[in-house]
């Protein structure tokens, strides 16, 4: 037999705070081993490098104001950005009527931001988007509000990329909804007409959807049937979005345990019901990393527009580079519009990040 | 609901006649013929993959058969979604694996089908879950959410859930088999309560104790067939088939 040492506790042991964690200081982080310092040294050197030529072009021999003459020969030329900032937002609008798209862009500015925090979440809110989407139409156009009509192939800029987004987006959500579940239905010929339309959609590069919507649209369509460019472009983003987002909503769908549906039928839910309440919160919840990720390429797929002759915030930039005034200062037109967009996808990202965490919080598995 | 008045008894509450399911070719229930009396309650067992969640899920069609007929309450089963929803909105049912609504919060798993299907008014529907949730035990959970709650506590709000929509019977598949020991007896607890107010309950289980204190008939399965079915006194004491008493040495060791 094994020798058994017996064991009987006389008294217990203390309970103590856990140790404090030890936070890795500085030079540990950069000089920590023979990698990081290597990495801090070589990064060090480009830095020392570039920092004072970019600093120099940027700052000390940058024009701040004045006119096109006095940017030759000089470094960033920022009194172009200051003199052109409206054609670059609002390309090739009136000017004189420029205070409406204005208008438009800081009412989606406002709604957007209304529109954040959960508790706003209402039907009210809903409404409130529609009617800026439809007043935006309104106001750009003009006509029907009684103001100098100004046809949609002159409107450019911010307002086209946010109009063409914000469109493709929401028509798009519901649709990418029905194609997910149509590929995921029992009825064959269903499956077949989503699976159809995402495999083609997801197949073509979006610039020949344009190309598409823009050609062979109007020639399909009977005579009198006429759609503006604005109408072609927002057909194929819409698509595009729609496929995508599908796409996006199935893995969500997919995700979801069988026994959910299962107990919302079991207490005398609907179809419509279960999907409106238990099915899709959950698989749009699940999805909400690569959902963002589609809502930031369509915002930067606008950018592609112009392709049908539509003027979105990229080419609007462009076309006020071609002033022979002036020199052609790319780089500071392209930080101005790549500063924009920017702002509105990190924008995008940052919310769906703290979206992401809030829903969460009650919610562990 | 109504009583016959030539024979002064109570219609059955289910009646389940000459079911057959399929699976592919598998013949996962054959020639199934069990009646239910209003208030009765039934324990049914038998090994794994032998039938039992396929039958009673085929009662608030969750699985559809291809043969035979299934009546609650004096409405047939057919494939017309009304008599489905009807009979659902009557049968609630209880998963082993609980089958909470992760996003919503305890109190809104229990509004959400009275205010939809029953167009509860919302202050109706809240104070009704709270009295459920208190016959279970834990009214101080309901603004939590499941994933916070423990499994006996999860599984006693899904049989509150059930019961917020008023309904004449109970469907338990392995109510506890997805539960820790020492968590069994606290749903058992609520279980039992529901029986002696007298719910009619069927329930798939291997808890021979709840079976013998509360059953009025204990049904076993084997092979997509009921093979024996008597009262548990008999059923344990004086088992017949050869196959119950396999069984039975096996689950009572
Ligand atoms: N969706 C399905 N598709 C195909 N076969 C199935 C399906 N569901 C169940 N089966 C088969 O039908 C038979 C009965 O299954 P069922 O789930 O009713 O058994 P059970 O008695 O509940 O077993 P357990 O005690 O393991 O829960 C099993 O052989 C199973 O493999
Ligand atoms: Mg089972």
């Amino acid at each position: 037999m094994m020798p058994v040492e017996a064991f009987l506790r006389q008294d217990a042991e203390a309970v103590r705070p856990a140790p404090a964690l030890v936070k890795r200081g500085w030079r540990k982080l950069l000089f920590g081993d023979v990698a990081s310092s290597l990495l801090t040294v070589l990064i060090s050197l480009c830095a020392l490098w570039a920092v004072p030529r970019v600093l120099d072009w940027a700052v000390f021999d940058a024009v701040w104001r004045g006119n096109g003459q006095a940017c030759f020969d000089a470094g960033a030329c920022w009194a172009f950005l200051g003199a052109k900032w409206p054609l670059i937002l609002f390309g090739i609008y009136p000017p004189d009527q420029q205070w409406r798209p204005i208008v438009v862009v800081l009412a989606f500015l406002a709604i957007t931001l209304w529109s954040l925090p959960e508790r706003n979440w209402t039907r009210a809110t809903a409404t409130g988007w529609l009617v800026v989407i439809v007043s935006s139409l309104l106001l750009m156009g003009g006509d029907t509000l009684g103001l100098q009509p100004v046809p949609t192939g002159d409107w450019g800029g911010l307002p086209i990329t946010i109009l063409l987004t914000v469109l493709s987006l929401t028509i798009g959500f519901p649709f990418g909804i029905l194609l997910a579940l149509g590929r995921r239905s029992e009825d064959r010929m269903m499956r077949w007409l989503s699976v159809g339309f995402i495999e083609i959609v997801r197949g073509l590069p979006l610039l020949t959807m344009l190309f598409i919507a823009a050609i062979l649209l109007p020639l399909m369509l009977p005579d009198g049937v006429t759609f503006d460019n604005l109408s072609r472009a927002l057909v194929a983003l819409t698509f595009y979005s729609a496929a995508y987002l599908a796409e996006v909503i199935r893995g969500g769908l997919q995700s979801l345990p069988k026994g959910q549906e299962e107990a919302a039928r079991a207490l005398g839910l609907g179809r419509l019901a279960t999907l409106r309440f238990i099915i899709l919160p959950q698989a749009i919840h699940a999805v909400i990393p690569p959902l963002t990720n589609t809502v930031v390429v369509v915002v930067k797929n606008t950018s592609l527009v112009l392709v049908v002759g539509l003027f979105d915030l990229l080419s609007a930039g462009r076309s006020a580079l071609t002033d022979p005034d002036w020199p052609s200062p790319y780089i500071e037109t392209y930080i101005l519009v790549g500063f924009v967009y920017f702002v509105i996808c990190f924008g995008i990202s940052r919310y769906s990040l703290w979206l992401e965490h809030k829903l969460s919080a009650g919610v562990q598995r | 609901m109504t009583t016959s008045p030539l024979t002064g008894e109570e219609p059955p509450a289910i009646v389940i006649d000459g079911l057959n399911k399929w699976y592919g070719d598998y013949h996962a229930l054959r020639n199934v013929e069990l009646s239910v009396k209003r208030g009765e309650r039934i324990v049914i067992c038998g090994p794994s993959g032998s039938g039992k969640s396929t039958l009673i899920r085929c009662i608030n069609a969750l699985e559809t058969h291809q043969e035979g007929a299934i009546t609650v309450n004096g409405t047939q089963l057919s494939s017309n979604f009304k008599a489905i929803d009807e009979i659902r909105r009557d049968v609630g049912m209880v998963f082993q694996g609980f089958n909470l609504f992760p996003h919503l919060t305890i109190l809104e798993n229990c509004m959400l089908a009275p205010m939809r299907v029953r167009r509860q008014p919302l202050a109706e529907a809240e104070e009704r879950a709270r009295h459920f949730l208190a016959r279970v035990r834990i009214p101080e959970q309901a603004d939590k959410y499941p994933g916070q709650l423990s499994g006996g506590q999860q599984q006693r709000v899904a049989i509150a859930r059930a019961l917020c929509m008023s309904p004449s019977v109970m469907l338990f598949d392995e109510p506890t088999s997805a539960l820790d020991a020492e968590m069994v007896k606290e749903v058992l607890d609520i279980m039992v309560d529901l029986a002696e107010e007298g719910m009619t309950m069927l329930c798939v289980t291997h808890e021979m104790g709840f079976a013998r204190q509360v059953a009025d008939r204990v049904i076993f399965m084997d092979a997509g067939q009921i093979v024996e079915m008597n009262t548990p006194a008999e059923f344990f004491g004086n088992p017949r088939h050869e196959r119950t008493r396999t069984f039975l040495a096996q689950v009572l060791h």
